[in-house]
């Protein structure tokens, strides 16, 4: 015979119904930006948020569902869900802010509203991937598109300089995450993620000792895509010279995608190898938290000390995942929500104070910025505090969760570690409103309500804080049951 | 495998690839990475895989060299000193990554795969393009289209970063 049928798999063409939707918007923005010109293409930004609507509400209608797509390669749980609509928000975030950030920059590309789309595209796809060949593939999908939307700003030397030095380091870092891919295969003979936990349950001592390699090498490749130190030391470079918007996309996104991928490959396909990578990670977690929050103190400039303080929040979340189980799992998925929130919220109040021609990134900058916009000096004061962690706000909620996990655990030593941190962080947050409202000097500022784009992204910010940190309970229970989706 | 020809092959493929790594003039580097994947190649298809040791030789040994050396002469780059980086953190760097080669073939070899697995019978049809292609169209299909998506994005993201209109 010279030939045979190929039978292709079950597609669940439902399951992929978000991505299918983002990765539609994403290319009929590319396409649209033919036909649209001029120094603003805010329109291609409502396209883009459209289809984010659209693509959120998808995953909404899957709520219940419990679904696997192309021969196991994809899988539309909860815990995938929960991520997609984190993603459309931080996504949809980002681009109502750029939308008026842009104008401020010479970014004239309306490549940049599709870039931004497709990176959301590899987010989700990280999220809900059952394979670690998709995850990977997700992975680059996203880190792609971020190094050049860190580059986008090309007539400014230091955005070009965050492009190739996320770049480089980037390739390095998948290069190990490649590497320790390559192990388990070579453990479990399939890449797909239950082949792999069915190995690990029954790993015999010899089969042990590569899946430890292997994961590993998958710890320093995640540890790159999350800022955790030792990894770390791209991200106040990248974090300072990409354009503010995309900073606050890789901060937020970036981070929250790989974690979504690094938690279900190790809190649930490697769940029992626990006891081997949680010593490792415990040891990452406290060094992430007190580097992190020990340079921020050294900061003058914003960008950089957001940058150092989204290195100490992905120590708290490693935190959670040494935590484990039940109580650690949904903490994380909470802290994220929180974490996103608060983040772009204070990137918007960065954006903010910025003018064309004029950044004003400096921390002297701020002064006296709380009366000179009391609308601007009350978002940031609830976004440094939420980040600080005091109540009532979403991040003080989220540790409070992640630090009882840590305690229900059994990780006191851990737990008093994070604490201390996060009361060496208050000195920090706290100083930027120290500035704002106790000292003089400071420059000129644009009143936010008139730029409705940014307007809108701190009300929403604003509002989600404050929510999270009055009703967690609903909230929290969202979390676990998206994290329960996972067992 | 006959263990004089595989010794013979593994002592050419190291000595290529510390080639790469030693040669002072960038080209000199680069086209002892063609000889060292040459070789890999080789192995390849003593290991009975032809069609990837044919893909190895198009691919790496083909396209992706000509795109080093075309890169190396676009940016003109001679003969570079060698202290490049400050020698303590070469000596660092050195270390760590023989460590690091070390402890891998130390759990390589723990593991037992090399024994267990390594010398079985090669199954009917392996290698063939049939089987890959099977495989790409069942097992791995939403790989395969991702890789598509992948491809768009990386051609996006390369002409946003060079095109010529700056404004």
């Amino acid at each position: 015979m010279l030939y045979r049928m190929i039978n292709p798999p079950e597609i669940s063409w439902i399951a992929i119904l978000p991505v299918l939707l983002l990765s539609a918007t994403a290319m009929l923005t590319m396409v649209a930006d033919l036909w649209t010109d001029g120094p603003d293409r805010e329109g291609l930004g409502w396209i883009g948020l459209v289809g984010l609507m659209a693509t959120a509400i998808a995953a909404v209608a899957l709520w219940n569902t419990k679904l696997t797509s192309f021969a196991g390669a994809v899988v539309v749980d909860r815990y995938g869900l929960f991520f997609t609509l984190l993603f459309c928000v931080a996504a949809g975030l980002t681009l109502l802010m750029s939308m008026s950030y842009l104008e401020q920059t010479d970014i004239r590309t309306g490549d940049y509203y599709s870039l931004i789309l497709f990176s959301t595209v590899g987010m989700v796809v990280m999220a809900t991937a059952a394979d670690l060949i998709v995850v990977f593939l997700g992975l680059e999908v996203m880190s792609i598109a971020a190094y050049a939307l860190a580059g986008i700003w090309r007539s400014q030397v230091r955005s070009n300089e965050a492009a190739l030095k996320y770049f480089l380091l980037g390739a390095f870092a998948t290069g190990f995450l490649l590497f320790g891919i390559a192990l388990l295969y070579g453990v479990a003979g399939t890449t797909t993620l239950t082949g792999i936990a069915q190995t690990a349950s029954g790993a015999t001592a010899e089969q042990r000792t590569l899946l430890i390699a292997g994961m590993a090498l998958m710890i320093v490749g995640f540890g790159f895509k999350v800022a955790a130190v030792p990894f770390h030391a791209w991200a106040p470079d990248v974090y300072e010279g990409a354009p503010t918007s995309v900073t606050a996309l890789m901060a937020v996104g970036v981070k929250s995608a790989a974690f979504a991928a690094f938690a279900r490959i190790f809190m649930h396909t490697l769940a029992v190898m626990s006891p081997d990578w949680s010593a490792v990670l415990w040891v990452l977690a406290v060094l992430t938290m007190t580097v992190g929050n020990v340079t921020a103190l050294l900061q003058r400039n914003i960008k950089r000390m957001l940058a150092y303080s989204s290195i100490a929040h992905a120590g708290y979340l490693l935190v959670g995942m040494v935590a484990g189980g039940e109580l650690g799992g949904s903490a994380i998925l909470f802290y994220l929500l929180a974490y996103t929130l608060m983040t772009l919220g204070a990137f918007s109040v960065v954006i903010a104070l910025g003018r064309r021609g004029q950044p004003n990134e400096n921390l002297e900058d701020y002064a006296g910025a709380g009366f000179r916009s009391p609308f601007l000096g009350m978002a940031m004061s609830i976004f440094m505090l939420s980040l600080a962690g005091i109540p009532p706000f979403g991040g003080f909620v989220g540790k409070f969760y992640i630090f009882s996990a840590a305690v229900k655990s059994g990780y006191i030593g851990l737990t008093v570690i994070g604490v201390m941190n996060s009361l060496i962080s208050v000195y920090y947050y706290v100083g930027v409103l120290v500035r704002m409202y106790m000292t003089d000097g400071g420059v000129e500022i644009t009143q936010p309500s008139s730029r409705p784009y940014l307007f809108a992204t701190l009300v929403v910010a604003v509002a989600g804080t404050i929510a999270l940190g009055l009703f967690p309970s609903t909230l929290f229970e969202v979390a676990r049951q998206s994290f329960l989706a996972l067992g | 495998m006959n263990t004089g020809v595989f010794v013979l092959l593994a002592t050419l493929l190291v000595v290529a690839a510390l080639g790469v790594v030693l040669a002072r003039s960038p080209i000199r580097s680069a086209l002892s990475l063609v000889v060292a994947l040459f070789f890999l190649a080789v192995f390849f298809l003593l290991l009975d895989a032809q069609l990837i040791a044919a893909l190895q030789v198009i691919v790496y040994a083909g396209a992706i060299m000509v795109l080093f050396l075309f890169v190396i002469m676009l940016l003109n780059l001679q003969e570079h000193p060698a202290e490049m980086a400050r020698a303590g953190l070469r000596f660092l760097a050195g270390t760590l990554a023989s460590l690091f080669l070390l402890a891998t073939i130390y759990f390589t070899n723990r593991s037992g795969i090399s024994n267990a697995q390594g010398m079985g019978a090669i199954p009917d049809g392996f290698d063939s393009t049939a089987q890959i292609a099977e495989r790409l169209f069942t097992q791995h299909l939403f790989a395969f289209e991702l890789t598509s998506l992948l491809l768009l994005v990386a051609i996006i993201s390369a002409v946003v970063l060079a095109k010529k209109k700056l404004a």
